[in-house]
């Protein structure tokens, strides 16, 4: 089956010339969990709503189950839903009639029954007859979500829906959104949690400057991308390597009483063994040893570095 | 996936958000027409009123009637659309609405059909306030209704269309008070305009507040300034360039989508 969101050239240019997206393409399969990652200003709130219709795109498309968001908008937004990164809520509404409202609006028939469980979800039930103005920033953004679940929709955006919230909040999100896979929705999440990318993504798209640098499943970038890094604790403290172990890269840590080795993921099995070997061979001995997987969020940093250097050289 | 032609249920979903809204402030806004119109009628009907006697064979009191329903819906049609549209652009909760399977059609309906639907009420009530103090007998109430409530879609239009021009709370507040209120004091709502000078009379035709005021007249008392076909012609018009603008913003999405 094809895909379930397709983007296909997209770009954005804003009234005030600022190109926001640059021919992006993308495509996100049914019920998979995908994390868009990018710097700040990099383009990714813009990217979601222009999907979503609050934003008009410049030229390209997208494709919502094979419908066009721009001439069959009432089919695609009927299945979408969106958490906006700002807190934009009313004031005077009470939670239930909010969340009604939002249902009616994407022209569904009440259901209080639903109505009820997403408000229990999100632990908002108690709070359903106050109105939103008395509620904390935490709750304000829980009565977002519920909005947007409020009309049922297979495919959701979360931009940045942990940013700047409690811990409590961040734990019933993931479980939510958990919750959600598992009655098929397909999410797309942005965040500066890289850590939450890690956790819960099947795919992960880093965008950089309107532009998509890399769309890959999050064990495979991590495998390709992630370097493993090696730490032997010395018996003897070190001076200097010896120049047989030129060759490979060894740096010398607390004042050499530690030997780094970093490697790519991939070359673990090749490469870990042989350099016990070569050590040992070198009368080198040490206490103890340990291994540790460069997180996504060295490897985002990487990427956005690399793209940053590639730019500061084609522009010099 | 399927969907329908029309939304009718998400315009509804905004229409009832609107009516809720005038709800919760309802003593406000009954509050000050009711009680301005009150001192109208104490200051121009009772007190001064007596010594200018009848226009047209009309007692002055039951005269100005008219003139002080509409200046009530002509600034609540615009304050309440002009407000109800520019909100949500303010506090950011359009976003929802601009996401939502809504036409900008349907959404200009939702909006302008409230804030009508509120000024229609508040005109009936001035109405029946005005019973109160004057006996007054309507001569086309079918039509007398039919003209206010085309009077209040065509001010709610108006107001909608400054909500999305509008950049600030004051620009909200700057054609209801610097435009419309003169217009329409000096729209015959207090006089006949064949009781100005000549001079007068003449600057008066270029009023358009004057046609459409003298129309509504013509429904209660079978008189007005002008021939009621006039006033139907100017209403009509102004609903005309209402219409184009708004399907102007309807088609472009301007100053609602960046
Ligand atoms: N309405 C707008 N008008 C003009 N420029 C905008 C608008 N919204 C965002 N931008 C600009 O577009 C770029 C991308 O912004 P955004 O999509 O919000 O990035 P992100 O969500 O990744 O932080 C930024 O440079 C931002 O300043
Ligand atoms: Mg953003």
């Amino acid at each position: 089956m094809a895909a379930l969101l397709s983007i296909e050239n997209l770009d954005k240019r804003y009234a005030g010339g600022l190109h926001a997206l640059k021919s992006v393409d993308l495509a996100i399969e049914r019920g998979e969990i995908f994390a868009l990652l990018g710097p700040n200003g990099a383009g990714k709130t813009t990217l979601i709503n222009v999907i979503c219709g609050i934003v008009t795109p410049s030229s390209g498309r997208v494709l919502v189950d094979g419908h066009d968001t721009v001439r069959d908008f009432r089919i695609t937004r009927r299945h979408t839903g969106l958490v906006p990164q700002e807190l934009y809520t009313d004031m005077f509404e009470t939670v239930w009639d909010t969340v009604s409202f939002s249902r009616g609006l994407f022209g569904l028939k009440p259901d209080p029954a639903h109505i009820e469980r997403v408000l229990r979800d999100l632990s908002l039930w108690e709070k359903r007859d106050n109105a939103i103005m008395t509620l904390s920033g935490g709750m304000k953004r829980r009565v977002l979500i519920a909005k947007a679940l409020a009309h049922e929709p297979k495919l959701l955006f979360l931009d940045e829906p942990t940013a700047g919230v409690d811990v409590e909040l961040r734990r019933d999100m993931w479980r939510l959104i958990e919750k959600l896979r598992e009655t098929g929705v397909t999410i797309v999440l942005t965040t500066h949690y890289i850590e939450e990318a890690e956790r819960m993504a099947d795919r992960v798209g880093v965008i950089r400057r309107g532009e998509i640098i890399v769309v890959d499943e999050t064990a495979s970038l991590m495998k390709k991308l992630g370097r493993k890094h090696l730490s032997l604790h010395l018996q003897e403290t070190m001076t200097k390597l010896p120049a047989s172990l030129d060759d490979w890269s060894l740096t010398l840590a607390e004042g050499g009483r530690r030997l780094d080795y970093s490697f790519a993921a991939e070359e673990e099995h090749a490469c870990v063994p042989a350099l016990l070997k070569r050590l040992q061979a070198e009368g080198i001995e040490f206490t103890n040893l340990n291994t540790r997987q460069s997180t996504l969020e060295e490897i985002f940093v990487e990427l956005v570095h690399e793209e940053e250097d590639q730019q500061v050289e084609e522009t010099s | 996936m399927s969907a329908p032609m029309l939304n009718l249920r998400g315009a509804w979903s905004i229409y009832r958000f609107e009516m809720a809204r005038f709800k919760r402030t309802l003593w406000q806004s009954l509050a000050t027409p009711i009680l301005t119109t009150v001192l109208y009628f104490i200051v121009f009907g009772s007190a001064i009123g007596p010594r200018i006697g009848d226009i047209d064979a009309i007692n002055y009191g039951a005269f100005i009637v008219p003139g002080l329903i509409l200046l009530t819906v002509f600034t609540q049609s615009l304050n309440n659309a002009s407000f109800g549209i520019y909100m949500p652009k303010f506090s950011g909760t359009i976003y929802e609405i601009l996401s939502a399977p809504v036409s900008t059609a349907e959404l200009v309906l939702a909006y302008v059909g409230a804030a009508a639907t509120k000024s229609v009420l508040l005109g009936l009530i001035i109405l029946a306030t005005a019973q109160l103090f004057v006996d007054l007998n309507v001569g086309h109430p079918v039509w007398m209704l039919v003209y206010l409530v085309m009077v209040a879609f065509a001010f709610s239009l108006a107001g909608f269309i400054i909500g999305i021009w509008a950049e600030g709370f004051e620009a909200l507040q700057f054609i209801p008070m610097l435009v419309v209120t003169p217009l329409t004091f000096l729209g015959g709502v207090f006089y006949s305009i064949d009781m100005l000078p000549e001079t007068w009379q003449t600057v008066s035709l270029f009023n358009p507040i004057v046609y459409i005021v003298s129309g509504f007249r013509y429904f209660f008392f079978g008189s007005g300034d002008v021939s009621v076909w006039v006033s139907l012609a100017a209403l009509g018009g102004f609903i005309g360039l209402c219409l184009a603008i708004v399907s102007y913003i309807v088609r472009t999405g301007h100053k609602l989508k960046s």
